[in-house]
């Protein structure tokens, strides 16, 4: 570490910066976790102190065991998750792949249609879905919802791929052309070890938002058993009565898996960066 | 050099460090190519190159920048297709197969090594894919990392090295292939230039030892004059001639050749400024003008001196042809605004017509 990194003035400040930083993004986070563990009136009463023995109360994860399928959703939800992110990986870093690599003709209208997805929401088709869905009897599935996740997550995915995928050095790929190396070995040995990083960048982008979606669930599988785990929250907020119990603790046990994932991405992150580069 | 390659693989003295059992069925490619033509989109690269080169020649592609020598050596790797004519090698139209089949191996100038695999993964990679068993990849393998130094390195990543080694490693990578042909696309111009002498002279070596043809790009003409046995020169697509070192340094065929090889540059100036002269251009090399304190043919200023030690550059200023570079050997103590008189060799000038063709 050089000297200007080093003194003690300039990393405390930096500290400092990043303490208020964690300190705000994680405030929200930390009063539903420690509000989850608390009676209802005392919720209202002081939102803000830690249970104590008078307060403390695991109503709220009782209710929620008790009431609804939990752990279904939870699968639900991570099934989800997981395939659509698979699907979005894959076949985002292999579209991103050939616009990168290959010279063929409409290359770049190709880049740019794929592009175009960023744009345009995808939720202002949801009737057009929906009917789609319907007709072809997906409609209460978790293939529909991992279908429209795939889609959505794509261009982006395409998009910050091909970009980095265009990075990686053209002779490491000739190189693996003359050690006999299909496209498939150089595509999946050579290339995406390389982009690593982006990738866990796009796998990040991408699992955040399916996670934490409710539109299309609510829309395409509402059913009991597709229940994500952001519709089954949904439960315990009525119209005119809220069970801030259950809610707070559905919520805390929705952060737990989606927290799982983000740590194996972001180990990777970091992997990605040390790895060494290419020359 | 071709000469130490016994041809008959049986009486094979076994003179050399790596006299193993590979040694025997050592293999030598001979290669041509016949109007090869490339374009990208309406850009023509390649404007009909036709090349022999035989069985353990060392080529040298040599040429500006964007002149299509990379390109060329892509379309002898099969890395790029021609848009039209063939390329063989050992006699055999190539045309149709991958790079992996056409007996090839290549160096590049980025090194390209796999940055997640040893140094032994990285060289055995190939001839591992290529289906060769076990005891003959490790075989391969150590016989080319002794002939480059490279057993420490054998466990290390690339990321690990330095640039010289990882050239070194790219360098293993192709000769554990056992090519018919070698393919170098200027892998020296990421070394700095002590190094660059260094490996230079090892590509020197391993081109004796292995007795294989090889095939080099570099733009710079000091790499080709120290290790070709034959040049092509390359301009804008076209080959401008084809030669040794030698032929092409003292029998250029044209204004181009004349002016890219030697160094510094050969001076050229108007036919019309020497009386009785008929050519349009006439060049002369530094290294032919001798200069003297008082008496010569032209009258000239020093404008600038540089002292290398071994030889000493002066750019002189003449009142007969204009600026000039004269080279002189050993050192001279000549200064700016020194009044001088140079004289050209007549027996080593040239000259050159209206095309920029050289005249008898």
């Amino acid at each position: 570490m050089n000297k200007a990194t080093s003194s003690l003035g300039r990393s405390f400040a930096a500290h400092a910066i990043l303490a208020t930083y964690t300190i705000i993004a994680l405030f929200p986070v930390i009063v539903i976790i420690v509000n989850s563990f608390k009676s209802r009136k005392a919720i209202f009463r002081s939102p803000l102190s830690l249970p104590d023995e008078t307060s403390f109360s695991l109503v709220g994860y009782e209710t929620v065991l008790a009431q609804g399928d939990f752990f279904l959703y939870f699968q639900n939800s991570l099934i989800v998750t997981v395939a659509s992110l698979t699907f979005v990986l894959l076949f985002g870093a292999m579209a991103a792949f050939a616009l990168s690599e290959y010279r063929f003709r409409g290359n770049l209208l190709m880049g740019l249609y794929l592009a175009l997805g960023i744009m345009i929401p995808i939720r202002l088709g949801t009737v057009a879905i929906l009917k789609l869905m319907v007709a072809s009897g997906l409609v209460n599935t978790l293939t529909a919802l991992i279908l429209v996740y795939t889609a959505q997550g794509l261009p982006l995915a395409v998009f910050i791929l091909s970009e980095f995928m265009r990075q990686v050095s053209a002779d490491l790929k000739d190189a693996g052309r003359i050690d006999g190396l299909s496209e498939y070995r150089i595509f999946f040995r050579l290339v995406l070890p390389l982009v690593r990083p982006a990738m866990a960048t796009v796998a990040v982008f991408t699992m955040i938002p399916i996670w934490n979606d409710l539109w299309f669930p609510l829309i395409l599988a509402p059913a009991e058993e597709t229940k994500t785990i952001t519709l089954g929250a949904q439960v315990f907020i009525g119209q005119f009565v809220t069970n801030w119990n259950a809610v707070l603790s559905a919520l805390s046990l929705a952060i737990l898996p989606v927290l799982v994932l983000y740590v194996i991405f972001s180990r990777q992150l970091i992997r990605g960066i040390t790895a060494g580069a290419v020359k | 050099m071709k000469a130490f390659v016994p041809a008959n693989p049986s009486h094979s003295p076994d003179v050399f460090a790596l006299g193993q059992a590979q040694q025997k069925d050592r293999k030598v490619g001979s290669l041509k190519l016949e109007n090869i033509r490339k374009s990208f989109g309406d850009v023509e690269v390649l404007k009909g190159i036709d090349l022999e080169v035989d069985d353990g020649e060392f080529v040298i592609f040599v040429g500006p920048s964007g002149c299509g020598k990379s390109t060329l050596l892509r379309v002898i790797a099969g890395l790029e297709d021609a848009t039209s004519g063939s390329v063989k090698i050992d006699g055999e139209t190539v045309n149709h197969l991958p790079p992996s089949k056409r007996g090839i191996a290549m160096v590049f100038q980025t090194y390209a090594l796999y940055p997640h695999l040893t140094v032994r993964k990285n060289m055995s990679l190939g001839i591992k894919q290529a289906g060769l068993p076990a005891d003959k990849v490790a075989e391969q393998v150590d016989r080319a990392s002794k002939m480059l130094s490279l057993d420490d390195y054998l466990e290390r990543h690339p990321a690990e090295l330095s640039g010289g080694q990882r050239q070194r490693v790219a360098i293993g990578r192709a000769v554990v292939r056992d090519p018919e042909l070698f393919l170098f696309d200027e892998p020296l111009s990421n070394l700095d230039a002590a190094l660059r002498v260094n490996t230079r002279l090892e590509i020197a070596r391993l081109h004796r030892e292995l007795g294989a043809t090889m095939i080099y790009v570099t733009h710079d003409q000091v790499e080709a004059m120290t290790l070709a046995d034959k040049i092509v020169v390359l301009n804008a697509g076209n080959v401008e001639q084809i030669g040794s070192p030698m032929e092409l340094y003292n029998k250029p065929a044209n204004l181009f050749v004349a002016g890219f090889i030697g160094s510094p540059q050969m001076n050229f100036f108007d036919g019309s400024r020497l009386e009785g002269e008929t050519a349009k251009t006439i060049g002369i090399r530094p290294e032919h003008i001798s200069v003297d304190t008082n008496e010569g043919q032209w009258a000239a200023t020093v404008t600038h001196a540089e002292h290398l030690g071994a030889d000493t550059i002066l750019y002189i200023d003449t009142d007969t042809v204009g600026q000039i570079a004269v080279r002189l050997f050993g050192q001279h103590n000549y200064d700016d605004g020194d009044r001088i008189f140079a004289t050209p060799d007549a027996d080593n000038t040239y000259r050159f017509d209206a095309q920029g063709q050289t005249i008898g």
